[in-house]
């Protein structure tokens, strides 16, 4: 593999190596025509940025380059003055940054989350941030773009991970709180996309009770509701002097996981843990983590969304960051494409 | 397929007794006949399926896809049973017309022969989603491994019907899976099903422990007091030729103690302690422990560790009902039938003499083998019921042991506690003076109130050195640390632990905040009880 790796770094695309045009340097993805960096992990000068995920978009930059909603949740999250100047990329348009062209695609991952293409004398990398290619009512689809090199996520990069239908999930956790009225459900989701997705579901599902929300998704579920016109449905504070505990019986309650193993859940009637996340797949990290019902909802693509995004695009080249190179960088041999793992630090393994 | 699927998931992640009772009613109401039944006998383990062995099923899988990339799932997830559920390739949007039923399942592999096994299981893996290819790896690999006894099936089945559990327990045996019948009759559609078969099992008596201010009201005449044996409840049942040994609660173990199954040449149904050794020297309980739990016995253990019963109650002889006499008349029957019974395999439980309760305390305080936990009473005109009536049979306990501890890991709790931190961990000082460490004996998760659970769990938040996922270890040194004072059983010897002993029955009987950690217990006080 390593003698393949490097044939792939020595590949030469007319007279030019891709990793001449895009390669990791410890602030994070950088190109040097374009003389910008991809989610860079400290401070630059000129950062595009995918997703409004914080260990992907952070402050302090001095201009940032994302798609709208990218700059919304960024500005909620930090405080407006997160970054010198802004300027918001339109999906599909094409920008020129020095002698670079750069375009951002949507990548279903999360409301904003983009995929950036960046060309360059007549060869296009497409840097995909995190992505999924379920169906999502709250962010615009995944759009396959052609290229000469992916660099793909791996999040969830082994075969075991298949996620299911999300809306069998969702059946699943209607059809548990039924079972248990006297009980609460606690469904533990990332405040930003993962919080709003669970919730859009269970309004489509039919479920049309108040949704008591933990603090730490308000803003941005605002946000979501008031200026993207998401209809999330009733949404209240979980708060103890909203009522006392007999006010959350059969209540659905979401909220950042960490919040669960906190004393804030005492609030709550003999709660059920619920965790909304791919990596609810596997057993025993349900166990370990002491859910009890598993949802298994993610927001970046299982391991035949990533084979099938890999032969979508075309590219003769993939580049496998953050998650389970290893295996992904096998399927890849084993189909004759050629591909490397592309090491970036910084990022969450645990990210979904 | 998808619901028995879902129900294994869910059993396995519920904690709670109450939540996995909801669970199984409600599967059994809601799914039909035959697959319920079957549910009920792979969960109880009375369902026949030749099994499969896990290099044959790591055989089928690599023959399907990459071995790297296979050994690389089996690496992450570390269950062969799952990785194989979730990696086994299914034709991209291919979902199959009709998925099998539990009943299709288990009638397809009950009909494989040996040598086309292999293959009927890969059909039926192909035909089923994820979910449902890991209940059917489950049930061909043996042993559902979900944290529901019978024994807890069998409530689930008494509340689905609203009838007492030893309704069940004193049908079960006669039945057979789908058990159609007893749904049926669960479900008010038909009769309660006869008692056809020979043998069965009649649910034991139970008795209360004596509390405070009971013995005041009782006159000891009243009573018969015999010394409490710490064995395993038993009933012996003999009965046209059929030989069971039940359980307390109805469970068949003749196959774990056939040396005294065979024995069982009577016609009568006895009720005792299944006690290891000689009736003339009584084996302790760890050497009863040497029986316990084993899949099979060798000859080798049963001559080491014989298996005994001491009968204190009898049934029925020879087909004659004896459980409305009184106790006093059964037990002149039980004398005089043990009598005729292989004295090496069978004796009884003496009588202990008493003239006032305490006089009985006396001896309850100072029994004569480490076996007796304290002693029985049992009204002289009682007759043998079925349950735990308050009244009739009492037992009263020798007073636990107890040990001061220093709190070592605490690990947060499920359910309404999974916001606590409220199993802990304990140990008591071992190694040269000057030089003492921690070694832990035990883990308890109850005895305190709420109030105490919530000063221990902000003591082990504001205390934490280290954290390993829903661990944290607490400071504990010779400064510093939170003194338990943790009662149990009895002690036994352990190869397991590194402190050498494991507890039985512990729990946290006082938090010591006033007790410095050098003065807690040392491990030598532990390995003195071990030796007497």
């Amino acid at each position: 593999m390593q003698q393949a790796s490097r044939a792939a770094i020595s590949h030469y695309l007319d007279g030019m190596r891709a990793s001449d045009l895009l390669h990791p340097r410890p602030e994070g993805l950088y190109c040097p025509p374009g003389d910008f960096f991809i989610d860079p992990v400290r401070p630059v000068n000129r950062a595009l940025i995918t997703h409004g995920h914080s260990d992907h978009a952070r402050s302090g930059h001095r201009s940032v380059l994302a798609t709208q909603q990218t700059l919304d949740i960024m500005g909620l999250r930090y405080g407006e003055d997160f970054a010198g100047t802004t300027q918001a990329a339109i999906l599909g348009e094409a920008m020129a940054l020095n002698d670079v062209t750069v375009t951002f695609h949507p990548a279903g991952h999360v409301l904003g989350s983009a995929q950036i293409a960046v060309k360059h004398k007549g060869k296009r990398i497409v840097a995909s941030g995190d992505y999924k290619r379920q169906k999502d009512a709250t962010c615009a689809p995944f759009e396959p773009v052609q290229c000469d090199v992916f660099i793909t996520e791996a999040t969830f990069g082994l075969p075991v991970f298949r996620h299911p239908p999300d809306t069998e999930e969702i059946a699943r956790l209607l059809r548990s709180a039924a079972q248990f009225p006297e009980r609460s459900h606690l469904v533990g989701a990332y405040a930003l996309g993962k919080a709003q997705r669970v919730m859009r579901l269970l309004r489509d599902a039919g479920y049309d009770k108040p949704i008591y929300i933990h603090g730490a998704l308000a803003k941005l579920s605002e946000y979501y509701q008031s200026r993207q016109g998401i209809d999330l449905g009733q949404l209240e504070p979980a708060t103890v002097d909203s009522g006392g505990k007999q006010d959350f019986t059969g209540a659905i309650v979401v909220g950042p996981p960490s919040a669960f193993a906190d004393r804030w859940a005492r609030r709550f009637p003999d709660p059920i843990s619920c965790f909304a996340s791919g990596w609810m797949r596997i057993r025993q990290r349900a166990k370990q983590g002491g859910v009890e019902l598993p949802l298994i909802i993610s927001d970046h693509a299982d391991w035949d969304e990533l084979t099938a995004t890999i032969k979508e695009t075309g590219a003769g080249e993939i580049w496998v960051t953050h998650g389970r190179e290893e295996a992904l960088v096998r399927w890849c041999e084993l189909e004759g494409i050629a591909a490397r793992p592309l090491h970036l630090v910084g990022y969450e393994d645990e990210g979904d | 397929m998808n619901r028995f699927a879902e129900l294994l998931d869910r059993l396995v992640l519920t904690p709670s007794r109450n939540g996995k009772l909801t669970l199984l009613v409600d599967y059994f109401r809601t799914v039909e006949d035959p697959d319920r039944g079957l549910a009920l006998a792979a969960i109880t383990g009375d369902l026949n399926i030749a099994a499969v062995k896990p290099a044959m099923l790591r055989t089928l899988v690599t023959e399907r896809m990459d071995p790297v990339l296979f050994g690389y799932s089996y690496d992450y997830v570390g269950d062969l049973a799952e990785t194989v559920s979730l990696v086994w390739p299914q034709t991209p949007g291919h979902i199959p017309n009709r998925q099998p039923t539990l009943g299709d399942v288990v009638a397809k592999l009950q009909t494989a022969s040996r040598s086309d096994g292999p293959k009927v299981l890969a059909g039926l893996l192909d035909s089923a989603g994820i979910s449902a290819r890991f209940a059917i790896i489950k049930l061909v690999t043996g042993g559902l491994r979900i944290g529901v006894s019978a024994r807890l099936a069998k409530q689930a089945l008494a509340d689905f019907g609203k009838v007492d559990v030893a309704e069940i327990e004193e049908l079960w045996h006669g039945l057979t899976p789908p058990y159609i019948s007893l749904f049926a009759w669960l479900e008010g559609k038909a009769g309660k099903p006869e008692r056809t078969a020979l043998a069965l099992f009649s649910p034991v008596m139970l008795s209360n422990p004596v509390g405070d201010g009971d013995l005041e009201k009782l006159d000891p005449a009243d009573y018969a007091a015999e010394w409490k044996w710490d064995g395993i409840r038993v009933q012996a049942v003999c009965e046209g030729g059929v030989r069971r040994l039940y359980s307390r609660t109805g469970d068949d173990v003749s196959g774990a103690f056939p040396d005294l199954a065979q024995a069982m040449n009577f016609s009568a149904a006895l009720d005792g302690e299944l006690l290891v050794g000689e009736p003339a020297a009584t084996g302790t309980f760890s050497d009863l422990q040497q029986r316990l739990n084993r899949k099979s016995v060798t000859p080798k253990i049963q001559q080491q560790y014989p298996a005994f019963m001491r009968c204190y109650d009898v049934l029925q002889i020879g087909g004659e009902d004896l459980r409305a006499l009184p106790f006093r008349e059964r037990r002149i029957r039980l004398e005089a039938f043990i009598r005729t019974l292989d004295p090496s395999r069978f004796d009884l439980s003496p009588l202990v003499d008493f003239a006032d309760w305490p006089a009985l305390e006396e001896l309850r305080r100072a029994p004569p083998h480490p076996i007796i936990e304290g002693v029985m009473l049992k009204r002289w005109d009682s007759p043998y019921l079925a349950g735990r009536p308050k009244g009739p049979w009492f037992k009263w306990k020798r007073d636990p042991h107890t040990v001061d501890a220093v709190l070592m890991y605490a690990q947060r709790g499920h359910g309404k506690r999974s916001s606590f931190y409220s199993d802990y961990t304990f140990g008591v000082w071992s190694g040269p003076e000057g030089a003492e460490e921690l070694v832990p004996v035990g883990k308890a998760y109850f005895g305190f109130t709420d109030e105490e659970l919530k000063q221990i769990d902000k003591y082990v938040r504001d205390n934490t050195v280290e954290r390993f996922g829903p661990v944290r270890s607490v400071r504990a040194d010779r400064k510093q640390g939170l003194v338990l004072e943790v009662a149990f059983e009895g002690l036994n010897r352990s190869t397991r632990h590194k402190s050498g002993v494991a507890m039985r029955f512990p729990r946290i009987s006082r938090l010591r905040w006033d007790k410095p950690t050098a003065e807690a217990d040392r491990i030598e006080t532990l390995q003195e009880l071990l030796d007497r």
